[in-house]
């Protein structure tokens, strides 16, 4: 071999191994770079990623409370839950929707209900939620299901506690319900650090007793820490942290009664509220017509709630707290009280009732309802026969403002404070509202309807039973209230709720005498409601009254009797009883009644027999839902 | 067959053996086996077929250790004719799996021929310097790019942005050690790095998404970027010491994906921790050296220029799986070698550290 190719050959080695050094040199920079990335991975970052893989792993699935269970003063459930499948879909395990939901049709009954409630609650959910199809399955359903689950990707049967409220139509403003919790709770919760308390939880209190007292019966979320795999199958509890049921609440109120007192409103319309003069208790509280609550929990269907809502009889107002109306003549025995309490009349002063009054220097006159007049009239007699022309004068004599002082101390022109959302604060004028308000002065003229409950002056139901329980025990001012005791489930340890002192009116009991007994002869013969006093074995005290209708809108769809029905007076009644003690101070509201003593009294007697004797009137209906219960 | 002959056969057979890269072999493969257990959630079926699949693989690594080097040479071209045949093949009547025609259906089995690719191109282009030994010039190297070119393109067209970059390197390798300028490979290097927009545009969807989600892998946690972030959280959970054998949560609760096949690395990371991790880096660095030291001592150009590649590839793979996998490259369908689960790639290995030995122990043959 020629000795240039042995040293080429040689030079070719040389190279061959340089080569070699250059990539033995490359695998220790390749070898370099991957142990830099795992010291970083696994030193460096090594909490980080450890963190990661625990919440990969660990699964925090909570445990929903029971929610606590209402009942009324006897024991009778309000409110309570009860167990039931529900059909739910997971949208993003699901596929094709049309798809799923027809082959689910096909299995079991799937109303075109079911489906445009569905659909709903899929746009208001994330993909990740689960929404439900239909509640409460029957047995059967459930085996069908189960059977063919393989052939349904993304369905789940699942046992839920479900909300009812047993006693139906009558309490759906006081209870309440509860509904899904929609993106405004979800923001309310979030503004006061509630919502960790209700992961899993679907619904929340919306109106009443359940949405004001909601964080007493809610209750506190458990969590099971549970151990899933990458699909999502639990493996194993690691811990368990049980759920703690809401409270139970006791209500002051008496089922029985509030049937009693819906019972005896008939067809009409309006309002009742009940109070114990002793200590605030709302023992009924009536708005007719009501609606079933029960529609509202798992979310009311739109035509069902279009009707609710645009009703003529609006059945989702709550008149009691949120209906305002001129208290009318129900004022005078408050004013009654005012004039003695403040010196400006005496029970013997007299008037001479030419059956209207006249301001000083003017011809307007100011009319009765008597057109004869009252003749001569002194306090007893204003009040037994609702003379009008005394309080035009009182009224003047008094002066707007000094109305203004007494009567803010019975509660009127503000909110009675009672534990439920909503309430109306209603209207008690005065010379600087109206300044502020209209910026005008105030005209004597206005000072004169006022003293007849007329005018600006606009109270709720609750305001003129919270005023007559103040004078029914003798001037104290409780806040009226819905819950008595809370229950706590768990240590079975009721908490009695003490009655809240607003104010306390240190009225003269012989001024509050004077009132009282007039009161009582308003339901004596002679009395503007002799009728329904009639026969009672004990005395009742009460006053009547008109309040005018204004602001119903000539709307052209109506037809001519129904807008003239429409037209009528509210009836109202004041009143309490026993009157030497009383247990029980209501206040009556009957829309379009006409005549407070013919239509709103009966209501007020049919709720003092049942409260004061237990004489139920004849024809209240039974409740179904109470008759396996055994009481 | 008398006592003696069977005694004389395995040792003839045992002789053609390097006994230190053959016991770096077996250390990795029982280490595997483990990590495969432990990745396979425990099955036995799995277990029984990584050791069969090592059986397999370790017969044909002991018979074409036998197999003396001039022999291996001469089936280069006809292995690299048959590869080339299969890729048109898959090119015209390819199953198409996930999105790519990388598959070739022969009846009874389908096969990926870009893995036999991966030992034909080596294997032709050091057969076609062996031929030119003595008068290497330019246009050799010109041709060999060609080789080269070729089943790249093929490849890359399937679509398989990866395998046809670790094939392209894999032949890049020969070309370097049979001694490729540094002026070109340089020029190489400027001419790569200037068409890297150009070959952006060119990317399918898929592999752009691949290269995206490497930046940024939280940007598709659901989709793509699950198995880089899945892999790393394993990883880096494992920490310095690991979570201990069979106790990584994120293997066994089903968290990493593939992680039999390509991503056991993250479940060798989390159960080993970086104490594991650093041991079979060396256990690689240890193979990757005792390659390059018989390619040191290889007789002839064609054994050098193999032994040089099958150690440089060797490694390659190593860097781009677990690159992939603890997230500092793309996402591409390559497996760890000899320690994923899968028959091919480990026989494919296999017959490379084959050819390995019989180039260690042909030496002296050889040169006599």
């Amino acid at each position: 071999m020629p000795s240039h190719v042995i040293k080429n050959l040689h030079l070719e080695l040389e190279r061959y191994h340089n080569r070699l050094r250059v990539g033995a040199g490359f695998i220790l920079v390749l070898s370099l770079i991957l142990f830099l990335r795992l010291v970083y991975l696994q030193l460096i970052k090594h909490e980080h990623y450890q963190e990661l893989a625990e919440s990969n792993r660990i699964t925090l699935v909570p445990a929903i409370p029971n929610r606590g269970v209402i009942y009324d003063r006897n024991g009778k459930i309000l409110a309570d839950n009860f167990s039931a499948y529900t059909l739910e879909i997971t949208i993003a395990k699901a596929g094709d929707i049309d798809a799923l939901l027809s082959r689910i049709g096909s299995l079991i009954e799937i109303t075109p209900k079911h489906l445009r409630q569905f659909r709903r609650l899929m746009d208001e959910s994330h993909e990740f939620e689960t929404v439900p199809l239909k509640n409460k399955l029957t047995d059967e359903e459930v085996a069908i299901l189960a059977a063919n689950r393989y052939r349904l990707p993304g369905v789940d049967v699942k046992a839920r506690l479900f909300r009812n409220y047993p006693a139906g139509e009558g309490l759906s403003h006081v209870v309440g319900f509860i509904g899904r919790i929609n993106d405004r709770d979800l923001k309310n919760l979030r503004e006061t650090s509630k919502v960790a308390n209700y992961k899993g939880s679907t619904h929340i209190g919306k109106v009443g007793v359940e949405q004001f007292y909601e964080d007493l019966l809610h209750g506190k979320t458990g969590f099971e820490q549970i151990e899933t795999d990458a699909s999502g199958r639990g493996v194993r509890v690691l811990s368990k942290i049980p759920p703690v049921a809401g409270h139970d609440l006791i209500l002051h109120m008496d089922l029985e009664l509030q049937r009693v007192a819906e019972y005896a409103f008939g067809d009409y319309r309006g309002g009742l509220v009940a109070l114990d003069p002793n200590t605030g208790g709302v023992l009924a509280m009536v708005s007719k017509p009501g609606f079933d609550p029960n529609l509202f929990v798992d979310g009311i269907d739109p035509a069902t709630w279009k009707d609710l809502n645009e009703s003529l009889d609006k059945p989702m107002v709550n008149r009691p707290l949120r209906g305002i109306y001129p208290p009318g003549s129900t004022i005078k025995p408050f004013m009654a009280l005012a004039a003695l309490e403040l010196g400006i009349r005496k029970p013997s002063d007299v008037i001479a009732d030419p059956g209207y009054y006249s301001l000083p220097g003017s011809s307007h006159r100011y009319r009765d309802w008597k057109k004869e007049g009252h003749g001569t009239v002194d306090l007893h007699r204003s009040v037994v026969q609702s003379c009008d022309t005394y309080y035009y004068r009182l009224a003047v004599d008094m002066g707007i403002e000094r109305m203004h002082g007494f009567l803010s101390k019975l509660g009127f022109g503000e909110k009675s404070g009672i534990d439920m959302q909503g309430e109306s604060s209603g209207l008690l004028p005065s010379p600087e509202w109206k300044q502020r308000r209209f910026k005008q002065p105030w005209y004597l003229g206005e000072t004169v309807i006022a003293g007849i409950g007329q005018g600006y002056h606009l109270t709720t139901p609750m305001q003129l039973a919270a005023a007559t329980a103040t004078i029914a025990n003798g001037g104290t001012f409780y806040r009226p209230h819905l819950v008595k005791a809370i229950r706590d489930v768990v240590t079975r340890k009721e908490s009695v709720i003490a009655p809240e002192v607003a104010w306390k009116n240190a009225y003269k009991p012989g001024n509050l005498e004077q009132v009282r007994s007039a009161m009582v002869d308003v339901l004596k013969p002679g009395g503007t409601a002799a009728v329904a006093g009639a026969g009672t074995p004990y005395a009742i005290a009460g006053k009547t009254g008109t309040a005018q209708v204004v602001g119903i809108k000539q709307g052209a769809k109506y037809d001519e009797s129904r807008v003239a029905e429409r037209h009528r007076d509210h009836a109202l009644f004041v009143a309490f009883a026993p009157a030497e003690a009383p247990r029980i101070a209501l206040a009556v509201l009957v829309e379009n009644g006409g005549h407070g003593g013919s239509t709103a009294a009966p209501i007020a007697r049919a709720v003092f027999d049942y409260y004061l004797l237990g004489k139920k009137p004849e024809g209240v209906p039974v409740l179904k839902e109470y008759e396996s219960a055994g009481d | 067959m008398s006592r003696l002959g069977i005694k004389h056969l395995i040792g003839g057979f045992a002789r053609h053996m390097d006994g230190l890269l053959l016991a770096l072999l077996l250390a990795l493969l029982l280490l595997s086996t483990a990590v495969v257990f432990s990745a396979s959630g425990q099955s036995t079926g799995r277990l029984v077929g990584h050791l069969s699949n090592i059986a397999v693989a370790l017969t044909a690594l002991v018979v074409i250790a036998n197999i003396p080097p001039h022999i291996l040479s001469k089936l280069g071209p006809p292995l690299y004719a048959v590869a080339l045949v299969l890729l048109v093949g898959v090119a015209l009547f390819g199953e198409i799996r996930n999105g790519s025609r990388r598959w070739l259906p022969l009846g009874f089995t389908s096969i990926q021929p870009s893995e036999l690719m991966k030992i034909a191109l080596p294997l032709m282009l050091a057969w076609y310097f062996q031929l030119h030994e003595a008068t290497l010039k330019l246009r050799h190297f010109g041709i060999a790019s060609l080789i080269i070119a070729v089943p790249f393109l093929l490849i890359l067209r399937q679509p398989d942005l990866g395998t046809s970059m670790l094939i392209g390197a894999s032949g890049f390798y020969v070309l370097f050690f049979a001694g490729l300028s540094w002026k070109i490979i340089a020029g190489l290097g400027v001419a790569g790095g200037l068409s890297l927009p150009l070959a952006w545009n060119l990317m399918h969807d898929y592999q752009r998404q691949r290269v995206m989600m490497l930046i940024d892998p939280s940007s598709d946690p659901l989709g793509a970027g699950y198995h880089i972030i899945q892999s790393t959280i394993a990883i880096g959970s494992g920490g310095a010491f690991g979570k201990g054998w069979l106790n990584g949560t994120q293997n066994q609760l089903d968290f990493i994906p593939e992680r039999t096949t390509d991503f056991i690395f993250a479940v060798h990371g989390e159960e080993f921790g970086l104490l594991g991790a650093i041991l079979l880096l060396l256990l690689y660095l240890a193979i990757a050296a005792r390659g390059l030291k018989i390619a040191e001592h290889a007789p002839t150009l064609f054994a050098r220029l193999m032994a040089g590649t099958i150690s440089m590839n060797f490694f390659t793979y190593i860097f781009v799986n677990m690159g992939m996998v603890s997230g500092i490259l793309p996402v591409v369908g390559v497996p760890l070698p000899l320690m994923s689960y899968g028959g091919t790639a480990l026989l494919t290995l296999m017959i490379g550290f084959g050819m390995l030995m019989s180039m260690a122990k042909h030496r002296k043959l050889l040169k006599s």
